[in-house]
């Protein structure tokens, strides 16, 4: 398989992102510059973190507008799986691919340090090889992590099990003090209805090495990679912990 | 014509402007008084500070390039450099906090990136007033914010620095910024016009009316009304950098420029004059093709501009168009401007004119150096030992207290606002005595570190610069590095006050002296005079950056205890130094005495053990000794484990309490190992003539410290760890 990593201007975790899955991972890795129209073949787009358009207005609300989103807007509507990390996930948003918003952290100031996530779902492409309720050890670095959306939105995020990661503390207790940015619910990161498009606001790319500090944040990239390996959709089928969401509610 | 009002009111003596006209041959014109006025201010000229600087060592078989360029550099081996300056924001940090210290994470960047190096990291000396004031703490507030707003948009890590805190900030805070780029040793580019007949191309943003007379205003003491200069100060834009940061990486990459400067202080006038002087050669320029953000601007004010994020480059003449691809695939604008020409002239036209006709050595050469008179300062030198002073009833509260001393305290509020791992190598997070970086694809890592502890220089400067350097390569010391270049940062106040000049100049003197020890060439650094507002001028206050190299990156050391059952070293000896001391000032408002005395052959001796031992693998913590003493050594030893881990520690010492556990006398480091590597560690410390004895053992949960059997500290870890925790969070708490 081979993942492709999208570089806007202000993209500033782009090379991270790119040499964890290439080097780090072995994974044959793309560079996708977004003013052009070609995903080049990749399986997996990666939306990464920084400031794509220095994010003056909101976060990623430029970012949206860049020529290659046409095609990655279309690749997720085939069902091609896009993953945003941070600045990444602030641009789903504003692309609509993921609903919601992101308010300022709740203390008004950029947050960089280690938090602490709770798998909530494990059935997804993106979580598939975490068990449900694992704890990962991951870093934030960002000013507008506040998740919010309207009331019903948060019900159906809910009751069809969209939310995959909560903020939690390290016994993986979801309590308000680990709700560092202050987001509804501490959601971390969240899943589209299909299940193909993830976003989070921890850098899983800043846990992949263990002098870092954590290790926890390959667990998101192995699951893409051993999800997107497999031979044929048939098979995948056939496996219990491969139906995403979406298929679940189908069923 | 111009009148002695207009010659003051451009910062320049009398005598300065006759010279001018002498060497010119005319009278200038407003445009041209206004070049020399930037290019003769003492930020850009030096002029109080060059005959000193000479002093100190520029020279080492690693130094690529010395003082004199943007930024020194310094090879690491492996085909790749270190490219690293430090530089000071502090008068428009003050003036407008945010603005200023993000503008002067900008112009450090630039500094780095317009060397062919990407920036790797940023650290950050702060010096603030105390936090029960609510100027102070706005300050502090918007000086961290702005570092964030633009080192965090670039993507360039923050990855440690300092913070202090003393009255004589309170209306002349500090920012000095250091920056640190790798470059591939034969890809570096330098500020240097060449070739008649190659373009000289604008790059960036567009040119306005902000900051013109920054480098003029960072050249004079403040009054009371700072308000006005409020517009000198520029506004950044951090994602235009990146923009251009990238841009330049590439058209450097593929070898299209002969030569580049950033326009930063003194902008489009610096750049212009500095790149054809140091190619000797002359320099054509249009300003009707400067692109313009404003409209009606004189020539006057486009020379002086000091809008951020723009640079000046000459390109080799038949890449032009590849310049500007380049440049318009990061959606930039590379504007041909002018020429490079024969003749060492600068020649400005505007709307067809001749505005400015000068020659180039006049400008940036020739300003005159002056050996200001120096005259000693009445330091209060009354001797302060713990003898004297009233013994705090009991040394655990004021072992506290010293924990919730901002400048002690620790810095979570401020680190956390900074993206400190952007780039992936950040092995040391913040809080570690010196930051450590892997370099992708060496088995090295690279350290750095920021030291200056400015109450000990203005008690006595040469001794506090000697410390300086000291305390900064055991800095690197304890995390296994050895020191390969220095870059230092002067802040003083108004050199044109005799006891300035002179703290200045012992400050350069101990300087000079302790690189020479350490065999640490200084590859380049900064001075800033004139940090003086309403009469009361700062301490004098030396930051030292210093880079090292760890040899083998899985050997980096970290300053918190490991685990239970190792064995506490203090390598280094105790002495009664309580002069200039954290206690003194904490518990006594006393900001006197005789700082500690510095002997840097024992302390190259300490460091060499502590280094040894590293490398040897032995070492489980290293952290040394410095503002408040062992007391709060082992303290913050705790604090940094990640179980935080107590102490047993049973000292034999012939001193008085308050001496041990807060003195701060230098070249003491502690050391934690395996009970079974103690025999190695002392063995090493006896080979090197150093003193070295176990003082107690890793345990429990909490920090105890006997002296001959004697209780001093009995604290549980959690009390001191919330002290020091808490601090500078409550100061910001919203009440």
């Amino acid at each position: 398989m081979k993942f492709g990593v999208v570089i806007f201007p202000g993209s500033n975790c782009d090379y991270d992102t790119y040499y964890v899955l290439k080097n780090v991972l072995n994974q044959k890795t793309a560079v996708l510059w977004h003013k052009d129209h070609d995903l080049h073949g990749v399986d997996c787009v990666v939306l990464p973190g920084g400031f794509s358009y220095g994010d003056y207005l909101r976060s990623g609300a430029i970012a949206r507008f860049s020529p290659l989103m046409q095609e990655v807007r279309e690749f997720a509507d085939r069902g091609g799986r896009v993953l945003g990390i941070c600045n990444g996930f602030q641009i789903l948003l504003e692309l609509g691919l993921l609903p919601g918003a992101m308010l300022r952290n709740k203390n008004l100031k950029f947050l960089c340090q280690f938090v602490y996530i709770r798998v909530e779902n494990d059935r997804t492409a993106f979580t598939c090889r975490a068990k449900k309720g694992r704890v990962l050890k991951i870093p934030i670095a960002h000013f507008d992590g506040n998740y919010y959306a309207p009331p019903d939105t948060l019900r159906e995020l809910k009751q069809k099990g969209r939310i995959i990661f909560r903020y939690c503390d390290e016994k993986g207790r979801v309590t308000e003090e680990a709700n560092v940015n202050g987001s509804l619910d501490n959601i971390a990161g969240l899943i589209n209805r299909e299940g193909n498009v993830l976003g989070l606001m921890p850098h899983p790319e800043r846990a992949s090495e263990s002098f870092l500090g954590s290790i926890d944040g390959r667990v998101i990239f192995k699951s893409i990679i051993s999800c997107l390996s497999r031979p044929s959709p048939l098979s995948r089928q056939k496996q219990k912990k491969t139906i995403e969401p979406a298929q679940r509610v189908r069923t | 014509m111009i009148d002695p009002k207009t010659i003051a009111d451009h910062n320049l003596t009398l005598d300065e402007y006759d010279l001018i006209v002498k060497l010119i041959g005319k009278e200038p014109n407003i445009t041209e008084l206004g070049i020399f006025s930037l290019m003769w201010s003492e930020h850009c000229s030096y002029k109080s500070s060059k005959v000193h600087l000479k002093k100190l060592p520029t020279t080492g078989k690693r130094v690529i390039q010395g003082p004199g360029e943007n930024a020194g550099i310094i090879d690491i081996g492996g085909g790749l450099a270190v490219v690293f300056k430090i530089e000071s924001h502090n008068h428009p940090s003050f003036i407008e906090p945010y603005q200023g210290a993000a503008t002067g994470v900008g112009g450090i960047l630039r500094d780095i990136f317009t060397m062919g190096a990407r920036p790797i990291a940023v650290m950050d000396s702060l010096r603030f007033g105390p936090l029960d004031k609510a100027r102070n703490k706005a300050i502090m507030e918007g000086v961290v914010s702005g570092i964030a707003g633009y080192g965090n948009s670039m993507g360039i890590p923050t990855v440690g620095g300092e913070v202090y805190f003393d009255n004589c900030y309170s209306l002349n805070p500090l920012v000095n910024v250091f920056a640190l780029g790798i470059a591939k040793k034969d890809k570096i580019f330098y500020a240097k016009a060449e070739g008649a007949g190659n373009p000289v191309l604008y790059v960036g943003a567009k040119t306005g009316r902000d900051g013109i007379h920054g480098a003029t205003m960072a050249s004079a003491e403040f009054g009371k009304e700072t308000e006005h200069k409020r517009p000198n100060v520029q506004v950044g834009d951090p994602f235009k950098e990146k923009l251009l940061l990238e841009a330049c990486l590439e058209v450097m990459a593929k070898n299209l420029i002969v030569g580049i400067q950033d326009m930063g202080a003194a902008g489009l006038t610096c750049s212009t004059t500095e790149m054809a002087a140091k190619g000797n050669m002359g320099i054509e320029i249009d300003l009707d093709r400067v692109p313009q953000r404003e409209k009606g601007m004189t020539p006057y004010e486009i020379m002086l501009s000091e809008s951020q994020e723009r640079m000046l480059l000459v390109a080799k003449k038949q890449e032009v168009e590849a310049v500007r691809a380049i440049f318009s695939k990061w959606d930039l604008d590379a504007v041909v401007i002018g020429k490079v020409v024969e003749g060492g002239r600068i020649k400005v036209s505007f709307h067809g004119e001749v505005v400015v006709d000068l020659p180039l050595q006049a400008i940036v050469d020739l300003c005159p150096a002056y050996r200001r008179p120096n005259a000693p300062a009445p330091f209060p030198k009354t001797a302060a030992t713990g003898t004297d002073l009233p013994s705090p009833a009991d040394l655990g509260p004021a072992l506290v207290r010293l924990l919730s001393s901002p400048t002690i305290a620790d810095k979570e509020w401020v680190k956390r606002q900074y993206d400190h791992m952007v780039h992936i190598n950040t092995i040391h997070l913040p809080g570690a005595d010196a930051a450590v970086l892997r370099i992708k694809g060496l088995d090295k890592a690279l350290a750095m570190t920021l030291d200056g502890n400015s109450l000990y220089s203005h008690l006595d400067p040469k001794t506090g610069a000697k410390i300086a350097v000291a305390e900064a390569c055991r800095n690197l010391a304890c995390v296994g590095a050895r020191p390969i270049g220095v870059t230092n940062c002067l802040n003083f106040g108004n050199p044109e006050k005799p006891e300035v000049m002179r703290q200045f100049e012992d400050t350069v003197d101990g300087l000079a002296e302790a690189c020479r020890a350490f065999s640490i060439p200084v590859t380049g650094g900064n001075v800033s005079f004139y940090n003086e507002t309403e009469g009361v001028s700062i301490y004098p206050t030396p930051v030292l950056g210093i880079v090292g190299i760890v040899k083998d990156c899985a050997k980096a050391t970290g300053p918190g205890f490991k685990q239970e059952g190792d064995s506490i070293v203090l390598l280094g000896e105790n002495r009664a130094e309580l002069g200039g001391s954290e206690y003194l000032k904490i518990l006594f408002n006393l900001e006197k005495g005789t700082p500690p005395s510095i002997d840097l052959e024992l302390e190259k001796r300490v460091q060499e053990v502590c280094l040894k031992a590293i490398e040897q693998g032995i070492v489980r913590s290293a952290h040394d000794t410095s503002e408040g003493g062992l007391a709060v050594c082992l303290a913050e030893c705790s604090f940094l484990s990640e179980d935080r881990i107590g102490c047993e520690v049973d000292l034999h010492e012939d001193l008085h309490a308050d001496d041990l556990l807060f003195g701060e006398c230098q070249s003491r480091i502690v050391i934690s190992v395996k009970k079974r590597s103690v025999k190695e560690l002392l063995a090493l410390a006896q080979k090197m003539r150093v003193k070295a004895a176990v003082i107690g053992t890793t345990e429990g949960n909490r920090i105890v410290i006997r002296n001959r059997g004697r209780g001093l500290i009995h604290l549980p870890v959690r009390d001191g760890f919330r002290a020091w925790k808490n601090a500078i969070p409550e100061a910001f708490k919203v009440r």
